[in-house]
């Protein structure tokens, strides 16, 4: 067959140049934060639509200061669950446990006020504020300050917390830039400091380097290993790399059940997941 | 005939297909493999005119598509089965139908002929061809939008994922379906994650990551070599 | 007791003619997603164009003809010149170009018949008489004439060629394109169509009350009520609805006066709204 192009063949596993030891071969980091107390734990958990289980019994556990990648194809109920922990599904069955708390079934401005915070596949911001004022006024959600005598110097600090997260996101440049006017990437980054600002213990990124080019993905790949310190992060990826190279333990679902659990190599290497995603 | 040249498109600011160049020739099958959210689908919707083309061009039996209004492709001979199949569904299977049916140039004798050509492929549909094609199960509902899609006697199928949550007896009759439809002649541009089925039905084989073309080869050269599968498509 | 079957004629009669009114609006919002604002001024230009045929041929059925084609022939130059450039922008720009031509046809009325009242003659004389009292067989014309109409619609719609690119577009417009049905040129058509209707209405009506510029308001109101009570984009809702109400009111006539009566469709409004806002002849959503 003559005339075909074929990219040049280079394996993924030797790292890209220019990047050496690429995403795949970052060490896991063991939390600074805790042994292995756990932070969210589903029991479970079951979300049927009429005769459709788009959950079945899932049950995990997540350990405080981790990062946990959940992959699956699609329909696997992947935002299913998203929802559930963030409120805006209520479960037909099962429990949710968050910090010790029964959080299933509580609407999403209370699981907020929970601090766990969410960002979502579309791009949700307000386009006509800066983007100061986009992180600004998630920050005000958390220091809510009734009384007017204190209200100028709790004003000063909402916007240094505000500038915090966008240094953190890389935006400080940035701050007086329409929301609108940004590319899409530095939005998607937004987005994610927008959730940052409401000072969550568990971080939840739904498909964030959806839409990216590669350059735009590394670079949240690496705003997100910065902002993982202090946080626990549940993300939900299609791109392989960017949750194969983040998370320290990676969920599998299936047809809305878990399917495989365990560390990316793990995963990797596991015949029942490579079927599923190949189709065989 | 259908050529895809460097074309570049975005949904509002998002830029979601970068320089991808696909060609389809006249009664050929071409896969278009990758994971969820590579671009397969928006590939197909950016020829449709339903994404924002901001980059190359594309044309079909060499006349370029930028201007053509969305409803005048079918009468190009581009028909599209999406993915979510899109049937009517307030519509009986047989009003779904005429609604490639009723075409300008169709003798009622021409018209007879078509049906029954279809409903020989698929004669779960002239059983159920009053019923509201709301009530169609999911693999009967993907049967009838492949038999709209030939009501338009195209001469390329853009097919996405017409295997994506159906039983494996329902895949393989699908299978079947995309042989018969080659057999007659028709081109078809098969999008799908079904990796096995793909190979099978298609010559060659595009596979897709982030929204460009990363791979180009035949399926004999794909299937002897299992590795490039492996490392686009699975984990 | 006569006065109660009196008054079910008069909710009978006048619940088809509004069911005409609500299906043109019905339609034109259910394929297009507009709110035509404009739809009662359009029965009122019909009504009168419809009594200056009347005037100049002496005959009802040209006058009716001659109204509904007139009026679907300026629906489709309105649609294609103020209301498809807006297609895709914010509903909000149709909502108010509905309305500026709602505007501009009065005023057009106005200056064109000046402000005295037509008249249509009853295209049917003489009463017939129903118990002690007599009733005007022009208006059981009126309502016979309404649902035929209505019902050549529906047959159109089921079973015409066009009837199913209509519906079509209606339930998936990008769809239907990717099918070589031409929507744009669909969306001229149905809003012709649902012009002719409200022209027709005007004409049927005229008889009633008289022929007046401000004649559209009230039926414009209604068929709002209406539409929403029989679910939005509900054809055959919005026919339900339209006698529903229309006897409801009629009775209501018989305990208050007919301007309090009126009242009686608001509060279906409300009630609908609270209750099953998706409409009342609509099935449960699941």
């Amino acid at each position: 067959m003559g005339g075909l192009d074929r990219a040049p063949h280079t394996s993924r596993r030797s790292g890209r140049p220019g990047k050496p030891g690429a995403l795949l071969y970052v060490t896991p980091r063991v939390s600074a934060l805790s042994s292995s107390s756990t932070i969210l734990e589903t029991k479970a958990l079951t979300v049927r639509f009429g005769g459709l289980a788009a959950l079945s019994n899932v049950s995990l556990s997540v350990a405080r200061g981790e990062i946990r990648g959940v992959i699956g194809p699609n329909g696997a109920g992947k935002s299913t669950f998203f929802n559930c922990l963030t409120g805006v599904l209520r479960p037909t069955s099962g429990r949710i446990v968050f910090n010790g708390e029964d959080i299933a079934g509580l609407p999403p401005h209370t699981i907020s006020r929970k601090a766990i915070a969410r960002s979502y596949q579309i791009t949700n911001l307000l386009p006509g504020a800066t983007v100061l004022e986009n992180v600004r006024i998630a920050s005000q959600s958390r220091r809510h300050n009734w009384s007017m005598l204190r209200h100028h110097r709790a004003y000063r600090d909402v916007i240094d917390r505000a500038r915090a997260v966008l240094a953190d996101v890389g935006l400080a440049g940035k701050e007086d830039e329409l929301a609108s006017n940004l590319s899409h990437g530095e939005q998607r980054n937004l987005e994610i400091g927008i959730a940052l600002a409401t000072e969550p213990k568990l971080l939840c990124l739904d498909e964030p380097t959806a839409g990216m080019s590669v350059a735009e993905t590394h670079s949240t790949v690496d705003l997100i290993r910065r902002i993982a310190r202090d946080l626990t992060i549940l993300i939900v990826e299609h791109d392989m790399e960017v949750v194969m190279g983040l998370a320290q333990t990676i969920t599998v679902l299936n047809y809305g059940e878990v399917l495989a659990e365990g560390r990316p190599a793990e995963i990797q290497a596991n015949p029942r997941v490579q079927e599923v995603y190949l189709k065989t | 005939m259908l050529v895809l040249e460097k074309v570049d498109a975005h949904y509002g600011k998002s830029h979601v297909l970068h320089g991808v160049s696909i060609e389809v020739r006249s009664g050929e099958v071409v896969g278009l493999l990758g994971r969820n959210g590579v671009g397969k689908t928006t590939t197909l919707k950016t020829i449709m005119g339903m994404a924002r083309r901001t980059g190359g061009r594309i044309t079909f039996e060499g006349r370029d598509l930028h201007g053509v209004p969305p409803h005048g492709l079918a009468g190009l001979g581009i028909a599209w089965v999406p993915e979510e199949r899109r049937i009517f569904r307030l519509l009986t299977v047989l009003e779904n139908l005429r609604t490639g049916l009723d075409r300008a140039g169709m003798t009622p004798e021409r018209r007879e002929a078509l049906l029954e050509k279809v409903y020989t492929y698929f004669p779960i549909l002239k059983e159920r061809r009053n019923q509201a094609g709301g009530t169609l199960s999911g693999g009967e509902q993907q049967m009838l939008a492949i038999a709209r899609a030939m009501m338009l006697e195209p001469k390329i199928i853009l097919l996405d994922e017409p295997t994506e949550g159906l039983m494996p007896r329902m895949v393989a009759q699908i299978q079947e379906i995309v042989h018969a439809l080659h057999r007659d002649g028709v081109a078809i541009l098969l999008v799908e994650q079904n990796v096995p089925l793909t190979l099978d039905a298609a010559g060659r084989v595009y596979i897709m990551e982030k929204g460009a073309v990363r791979h180009h080869a035949s399926s004999a050269e794909l299937r002897a070599d299992q590795r490039v599968i492996h490392e686009y498509l699975g984990v | 007791m006569d006065q109660i079957l009196v008054q079910t004629l008069h909710g009978l009669v006048n619940g088809m003619v509004l069911a005409m009114v609500a299906s043109g609006l019905t339609l034109i919002f259910g394929i297009m997603d507009i709110v035509n604002f404009a739809h009662g001024d359009l029965l009122m230009l019909g009504a009168f164009v419809g009594a200056s045929v009347l005037g100049v041929t002496g005959n009802y059925w040209l006058a009716l003809l001659g109204a509904a084609l007139v009026i679907a022939a300026l629906g489709a130059v309105l649609q294609v010149t103020t209301l498809r450039p807006l297609i895709g922008r914010d509903p909000l720009t149709t909502i108010l170009a509905t309305f500026g031509i709602s505007l501009v046809i009065q005023k057009y009325a106005l200056w064109q018949w000046g402000p005295s009242v037509r008249r249509i003659s009853e295209p049917v004389p003489g009463d017939f008489t129903l118990f002690h009292l007599q009733y005007p067989w022009y208006r059981i014309a009126t309502a016979v004439l309404a649902g035929l109409i209505l019902g050549g619609l529906w047959l159109f719609l089921k079973y015409g060629k066009y009837g199913i690119w209509i519906r079509a577009t209606t339930q998936d417009r990008v769809m239907a394109q990717a099918m070589g049905i031409p929507v744009p040129l669909v969306y001229t058509a149905v809003f012709a169509i649902g012009s002719a209707m409200a022209a027709a209405s005007g004409v049927l009506f005229g008889p009633f009350a008289g022929v007046t510029q401000t004649m559209g308001f009230d039926f414009t109101l209604r068929a709002f009520i209406v539409v929403v009570v029989g679910g939005m984009g509900n054809l055959g809702g919005s026919i339900l609805a339209s006698i529903f109400v229309s006897l409801l009111e009629s009775y209501a006539a018989i305990v208050v006066s007919p301007a309090q009566a009126v009242i009686v469709s608001f509060v279906v409004l409300v009630l609908t709204m609270l209750f099953r806002p998706t409409g009342l002849f609509v099935p449960t959503p699941k």
